[in-house]
Order: structure tokens, then sequence, then C-alpha cells
């Protein structure tokens, strides 16, 4: 080594951290497939996260191990090291290098979770009551219920909301999705389907009214990179664009009770025409049992009674339901 | 109490005490605080293998995707009982009230803590509080997580979710009479040659452990108590169909819960920065940094609590903010593991079972450093919040971090503990062991998170089975790992090798007196005539960096 001159194996080491450290970045598979609009922004920081990461990561199990082999005890010598107690410098370096890293990370996830929406959870939902006198978009028609609209603007709503050239815009879909255990009961409030399964068409921009029955659950698509808790006695929302054609599991990730781990059901992302064909199918089904579903009151079936419709398509069996009947 | 015998003529004078205490002093209010620390240490040690037991339960029913092994239920009370023990009864317990009483009088000159009674108090509430938790599993075990979230919390085991609640408020009390003891003790009782600068910076993290305990415990309390009134007296603090707030008791819970974290690890890094020198045979390098970094992590540990809530309901400008303050937490902890690193250097490296346990800690707990950082920022939070990214995360930090400095620390003081040697090849099978069984269990888990497995499952999706099996294999490695340890102190305590005042030949003081110490630390109190950590130096020579 003492034919090196240091400045060189510096270099070196460095050049090689760098680029293993943006090999690792780039070419990891941690991460599930892309989905959503928001998950190519969460993956990129993650990826620069882990190009920081493994290049630190690097840097001192490197001198870690360096220093285990190189400043080893050798036999008999049993005097001290070298009474070195500090180098202000070094120790100036090593506290300002951090500190610019994380500034630099707490910037750009001020940038990512605008990009992702973030920042106009429940914008929309305040618009309702004029919108909908408004427009003669079909979406909104028959959305809010009557009298819920003083509720609606004193509450504040949480989650993710319009993506930042979508802001001031309605989404193109709501879907009202609401966690009980151990099921996810999805709503679409102008066509009246109501499903265990989430459908969706591809590139639209979908807003999630998220609410919970009984205990806190909480709403995630890993394939989305999205997760917003359901909160009994708060709304919740996410609004985001599955961007790929597929089926996604939506997995419930807040402990909720005995058969949390049950508790998942998928998400269908349908091109424009399949979502269209899902639609009338539904629909078609459907009109008997809304009728039913008005006659009765939910409130007087035991949850085992109001989810076994559902029991097929969510993949909870029905002793299971049978054991929530209080 | 024998309250009379407390009068003004026994201020400044001692208690009446044998000359040396026998096995049976150490199962009464004993207030020596070096028979409150080895009591401390061993009821902990029980129960880290009682939450051990329950972690490997766990393991064993994700072996295979579906709950077949034990009712789900009961399986959510081994995930809650599992994190509730291995935080409030073994490593807080172990690492301020074993460690910090043991070392605490004995580093800075004392003959005892400033409140022994109080202190000998401290330890004994832990003990119904200990029996409420095991007593708890007969009526089903608390479910609800040990984040014991309402409603969830409200609505299941209600007998066994009252008890675990009195149990944590019980222990809570303790760590607020311990705080306020280590804080006066290290203020007050000094020995008067110990400067500020020179004061052991294992009672520099216990005073910033200490203040810590001491603001945030309280409100943990309260959160705890509202509760216990809801589930009992039939209040809806945390009702939301009665106009309750869920979200509120978050707040209270993380307020305490997320300092419990640096309660969990400031000690540990106080044992570190002991360790580390001794063994290396080098001062510890940027003394002040690192004392004062532990000040800092205290500082804003207070004001990074709801990064736990990302996903909860927490509005926009909530999340960014304390995605900013928890980054910062990484600077000072980064000071830290740069000015270990830089101690090793240029030292003289003895590969003691201690020394392998603290450098095993020093390059797992990197990893838990860099991804807590990434679950720190919020948009990646939002996706990796309760999975096993998570789990990883914390186990690299609570295990990789404060399980190997407390075993770190146990083989470095046992000596002065017992007045015995441990085994050092059973000392480094253990390490090895335990190294390879962490790393086999709670790697791996990084990738079932990203992947798409929630936390606190029983059951899961298949396609992840290969991953989970290679953690429960992990897991028993794990278990297995401890047998080594048990057998090398119990053998070593009683037959191990004399130790003498100094086996390390370290320079603290707690090494001036005799292994083990003497009923009251000292004869004659020492002087304090160089640094804690001045290796290399002549020892007349005292550095003022």
């Amino acid at each position: 080594m003492k034919q090196i001159p240091a400045p060189l194996l510096t270099l070196t080491i460095g050049v090689a951290v760098t680029l293993v450290s943006l090999w690792v970045g780039f070419n990891n598979s941690l991460l599930p497939e892309q989905a959503s609009a928001q998950s190519v922004l969460v993956d990129n920081f993650f990826n620069v996260m882990v190009v920081i990461g493994t290049a630190l990561f690097l840097v001192v199990e490197g001198a870690i191990v360096y220093c285990m082999i190189a400043f080893r005890r050798r036999k008999g010598d049993d005097t001290d090291g070298s009474p070195i107690e500090g180098n202000l410098p070094l120790e100036a370096f090593w506290t300002a290098i951090p500190a610019i890293i994380v500034i630099g990370l707490g910037i750009y996830s001020v940038q990512i979770f605008q990009d992702m929406g973030g920042f106009t959870p429940g914008d929309m939902v305040h618009d309702h009551g004029t919108m909908i006198a408004q427009s003669s978009d079909s979406a909104l028609q028959g959305l809010a219920p009557e009298g819920a609209q003083p509720e609606l603007l004193a509450k504040s709503v949480y989650g993710f909301g319009a993506p930042l050239e979508k802001e001031g815009l309605s989404a193109d879909l709501e879907v009202n999705v609401s966690g009980m255990q151990y099921a996810w009961i999805f709503t679409y409030p102008d066509s009246g389907i109501v499903d265990g399964e989430l459908h969706v068409p591809v590139n639209a921009d979908v807003q999630l009214n998220i609410s919970a029955q009984d205990v806190i659950h909480s709403f995630w698509v890993p394939q989305f990179r999205l997760k917003q808790d359901a909160i009994p006695g708060k709304d919740t929302e996410l609004r985001f664009v599955a961007t790929k054609p597929g089926t996604y599991p939506v997995v419930c990730a807040e402990l909720c009770g005995g058969y949390h781990g049950a508790m998942r059901t998928q998400v269908i992302v349908h091109s424009p025409s399949e979502y269209q064909k899902w639609m009338e199918s539904r629909i078609a089904q459907a009109e008997p049992t809304t009728t039913e579903a008005i006659a009765v009151n939910p409130a007087d079936l035991t949850d085992a009674e109001y989810l076994a419709p559902y029991g097929a398509d969510i993949d909870v069996d029905a002793q299971l339901l049978a054991h929530l009947a209080h | 109490m024998a309250q009379a015998n407390i009068t003004s003529d026994m201020v400044g004078q001692s208690f009446p005490h044998p000359d040396k205490w026998k096995w049976y002093h150490y199962f009464t209010f004993n207030i020596d605080h070096k028979v409150i620390g080895i009591q401390y240490l061993v009821t902990a040690f029980f129960f880290y293998l009682v939450g051990g037991v329950m972690a490997l339960v766990m393991r064993s029913e994700l072996a295979t995707p579906n709950a077949d092994l034990i009712d789900p239920n009961f399986y959510n009370a081994m995930l809650t009982n599992h994190g509730t023990i291995m935080i409030f009864f073994w490593i807080v317990p172990a690492a301020i009230g074993g460690f910090g009483n043991f070392l605490v009088p004995l580093m800075i000159g004392a003959r005892d803590m400033a409140f022994p009674k109080l202190n000998a108090a401290a330890f004994w509430i832990t003990v119904p509080a200990g029996a409420l938790i095991i007593g708890s599993m007969f009526f089903g075990g608390a479910q609800a997580g040990w984040t014991s979230y309402p409603p969830l919390s409200r609505i299941t085991a209600n007998t066994a979710q009252s008890m675990w609640i009195l149990a944590i408020t019980l222990v809570g009390t303790s760590s607020i009479m311990g705080a306020v003891n280590f804080i006066v003790t290290i203020w007050k009782m000094r020995v008067p040659s110990l400067k500020w600068d020179q004061l052991p910076l294992f009672c520099w993290a216990m005073m910033a452990t200490s203040i810590l305990a001491l603001f945030s415990t309280p409100v943990l309390a309260a959160g705890l108590i509202l509760l216990l009134f809801d589930i009992n007296f039939g209040t809806s603090f945390f009702d939301p169909a009665k106009g309750g707030d869920v979200v509120m008791y978050q707040h209270l819970f993380w307020f305490y819960s997320h300092p419990a974290v640096y309660l969990m690890i400031l000690p540990i890094f106080g044992i570190m920065s002991e360790v580390i020198p001794v063994h290396a045979r080098k001062p510890i390098f940027g003394y002040k940094a690192i004392a004062y970094s532990s000040l800092a992590i205290c500082l804003v540990g207070l004001f990074v609590w709801v990064h736990h809530m990302f996903t909860s309901g927490t509005p926009p400008w909530m999340r960014m903010f304390f995605t900013v303050s928890t980054l910062i937490v990484a600077v000072p902890t980064g000071v830290k593991i740069f000015s270990w690193v830089a101690t090793l250097w240029g030292g003289k490296i003895r590969y003691t079972s201690a020394m392998l346990f603290a450098i095993g800690l020093l390059a797992m707990f990197v990893l838990g450093g860099l991804s807590g950082v990434t679950l720190g920022t919020a948009p990646v939070d939002i996706h990796v919040h309760d999975t096993y990214y998570v789990v990883a995360h914390f186990h690299y930090v609570l295990f990789g971090g404060s399980v190997f400095g407390l075993y770190a620390g146990l083989y470095h003081w046992f000596p002065k503990m017992t007045g015995h040697m441990l085994n050092e090849p059973l000392g480094k099978l253990h390490f090895v062991l335990t190294f390879i069984g962490t790393n086999l269990t709670f790697l791996p888990m990084h990738e079932l998170g990203l992947k798409g497995m929630p936390r606190r499952v029983a059951m899961y999706d298949p396609q992840f089975q290969y991953i989970n099996i290679i953690c429960t294999v992990g897991a028993f490695l794990l278990g297995l790992s401890v047998l080594p340890f048990i057998i090398n102190a119990i053998w070593s305590w009683r037959n191990g090798p004399k130790a003498s005042g100094n086996p390390w030949n370290a320079k603290t003081l707690e090494w001036t007196t005799d292994s083990p110490p003497i009923i009251e630390n000292w004869n004659v109190l020492p002087a304090v005539t160089e640094g804690p950590y001045e290796y290399g130096h002549e020892p007349a020579e005292v550095s003022s960096s």
C-alpha cells in the first residue's frame, strides 16, 4: 500500500463506492411493480436514498472492517494505541455532510410529497355543494347525500388529494371505501354498485373516500405505494391514477383484530372498455340487490349476514364471518 | 418502613449493614445501588427469555402462510406482549435500571444514589407490574399491539388490556422515580475532583436519558389512564361514536413512545463509549461531540413523534414538519457512529467478547440508522409504514443495537459485578451465533415489507413464505444463541476465575475499587487526577482537549 499515493487510493475507492452505490440504487429489485403515478415518484426517491445509503454503508462498514484488521492487537503487545482525542475539522466534516444530506432529503421529500398530492387532501370535498349545482359531469351526480354538506364542511380530511397538475379539479371517479373487521366494502356512489373488490379504469384520476366502521384499518396497495388509515370518526381520502392494467392486492396494514392478516382483497385495474363492461354487468346484476339493500337496515344485520354476499369475493369464508356475529 | 430511623443524625451517615451481602439480601428491599442494579438485570433477563419464547411462537406460526398453529387472537396476544416485555421489562430496565444503577454511583465516586429508598421502591414497583403482565396472559392477554390503539384496545380482551395498562403505568412510575434519582445523583453527588468534562460518557448518556424520561413518561401515563377509564368506567375520550378522538390517543402514546426508543438506545450508546476505548486501548474520539450529541438526540427526540402517524389522521404540514425533524436526528447519531469508528482507528483492538458485541452493534446499527432515514421521510413511509420493513428497521436498532449493547456491557462489567471472569470462548461462540442469527432473522424482513407484507399478521400471502422461512430459521438460531450465555453466566458466577479490581486495565472510577465492590464502594473515596479515557498518556498528563 506504501507504493500507492494516498490521494489516488482515496479517489479510486471513492469512484468504486460511487459506482457500486449507483448500481445498487437503480438496479435493486426490492420494490414491487409500479402501477400508479405516485409509485414512480416514491421509487425514484427511495432509490436515491438507497444510493446515498449504500455509499455511507460501504464507507462505514469498510472503515470498521479495515480497523478490525489493521488495528488489531498483535501478540505480546500490551501497550496502548496513540492518544488521539479528536480532530475538529474531521468532526465538523462528518457533522456537516450528514446535515447537508438530510436537509437535501427533507426538501426532496416535500417536493415528492407535493407531487403525490399530499398537500391537497379534502380539497374537493369542500366544493361538492357548488360543484354538483354547476357541473353536468355525470360522475358527480348524486354524490353527496342531502343534508351532509354542513358536516362535510366542518371536518378536515386527511390523506392524499389531487396531484399538482390536477389541483382544483375533481376526480374522474369517486369510490367510497369502508373498512370493517375484516373486509373492505367499495361503494360507487354514481352507479350504486357495491363490491368487495375495487375496480378502476386505467389512467383515470380516482378518489377513494375512506371510512371505518369499527376499528382503525389501513388501506394499502403496495403496487400503488399508497396507504391511508381508515379511522372511525375521521374522513380520509386517497387520490391516485392507476397506470397499469392488472390485479393488485389490497392489504389492511393496521392491526384490526384476530383476522387482520386475512383482511385482504384486490384492486382490478381495467382498460376503459373493460371497465365499462364490468360496470354494465354489475348494474344489471345489482338492480334487485340494491332495492333489497335499501329495504333492509344494515344496522339490523349481524356483520356475518351483512358480509355474506361479499364473502366469496373477498376471500373470507362464511365460518369466519359467523365468528363476527356480535 | 422504619420512618423513625431516619433522624437528623443519620444524615451523611450510612445505614448499618453487614460486611457483605448474602444471596438472600438480593431478594429483599435492599437500598444498595449495586444490589438494585443486579436485581434489575436478573429480572430483566428473565423477561428477555419470556419475550424471546413469544417471538419463537410467532416465528413458528409464520413458517406457513396460514394461521394453522395457534389461534390468531393468541397470536395477537403474543405480538403485543413480546413487544411490551422486550421494551418495558427487558431493554429499559436492564439498560437504565440495571447498568444505570450499578454504574452511575461507581463512575462518579459516590457511595450510593441520591435517594436509595426511592431507588429500591422503583425496582420493587416493577415486580407487581411484571406479575400483571404475566397474569394478563391468563385472561387472554392484551391483543391490540404494544401501541394499543383504540378503538381496538377498547373492545378487545378488556380484563387483560386493563391489566396491561396498569402494568405499563407502574413501569412508567418506576421510570420517573429512577429518572429523578439519576439527575440528582449525577448533578450533585460527583466526587468533588470530578469535573463535568471528566464525567464518563455513560453518565452523560444517563443524564440525557433521564431528562427524556422525565418529560415524556407522564404523557404516556395520561393517555393510558384515559384509555383505562374508557374501558372500565364508561368514559368516551377515544370513542368516536360519542365525540371522542382516536388520533388524540396516538399523539399521547407516541409523544412518550418515540422518546422511549431513545430511552432504549441512549444508555446503550453510553455503554458503547465505555467499552470501545477500553478494549481499543485508545481515548474516546471526540468526547465533547459524543456527550453533546446525547443531549441533542434528547432534545430533537422530543419533537419527532408524528413520524409514527404519517398514514393516520395527520394534516400535510405535520407530515412534512416531522419528516424534517426526524431526519435531523440522523446527524447527532451519525456523529456518535463516526466517533466510535475513529476510536477504533489507530487503536490496539483486543477481541474480547465485550468488544465483539460492541463492534457487532456498530456494524448493525449503521443499517438500522440508514433504514431509519428512509422511514423518516413521509413519501417512503406511506408505502412501508406498518410493514415488515419497519419490523426489520427497529430490530436492527433494538436487537442489533440495544441487545448487543447490553451484552457488550454484561461481558465488560460482569467481573466488576460478580468478582468472576466470564469464559471467553463461550462468549465468542455466543457472539457468533447471535450475530448470524440476528442478520438471518431481520435482514430478509426489509424485503418482505417493501414487497408488500404487513406486520402483525398471523396469516399472509403465500408468495412471502420462502423469505419467512429464512426469518424463522434465524429466529431459532437466536433462541439457541442464548444458551452459551446462560451456561457461561451461571457457571462463571459460581466458579469463574477470580477477577481483579481492574481486569481490563480501564480508567473509569468503578475500576478503582474491588470486584465486586465493597458495600459502600470505597473505604476512602477516590480522587480524580485524569480523564476517563486517557489511554496512551502518561498518567500524570491531564488533557485539556
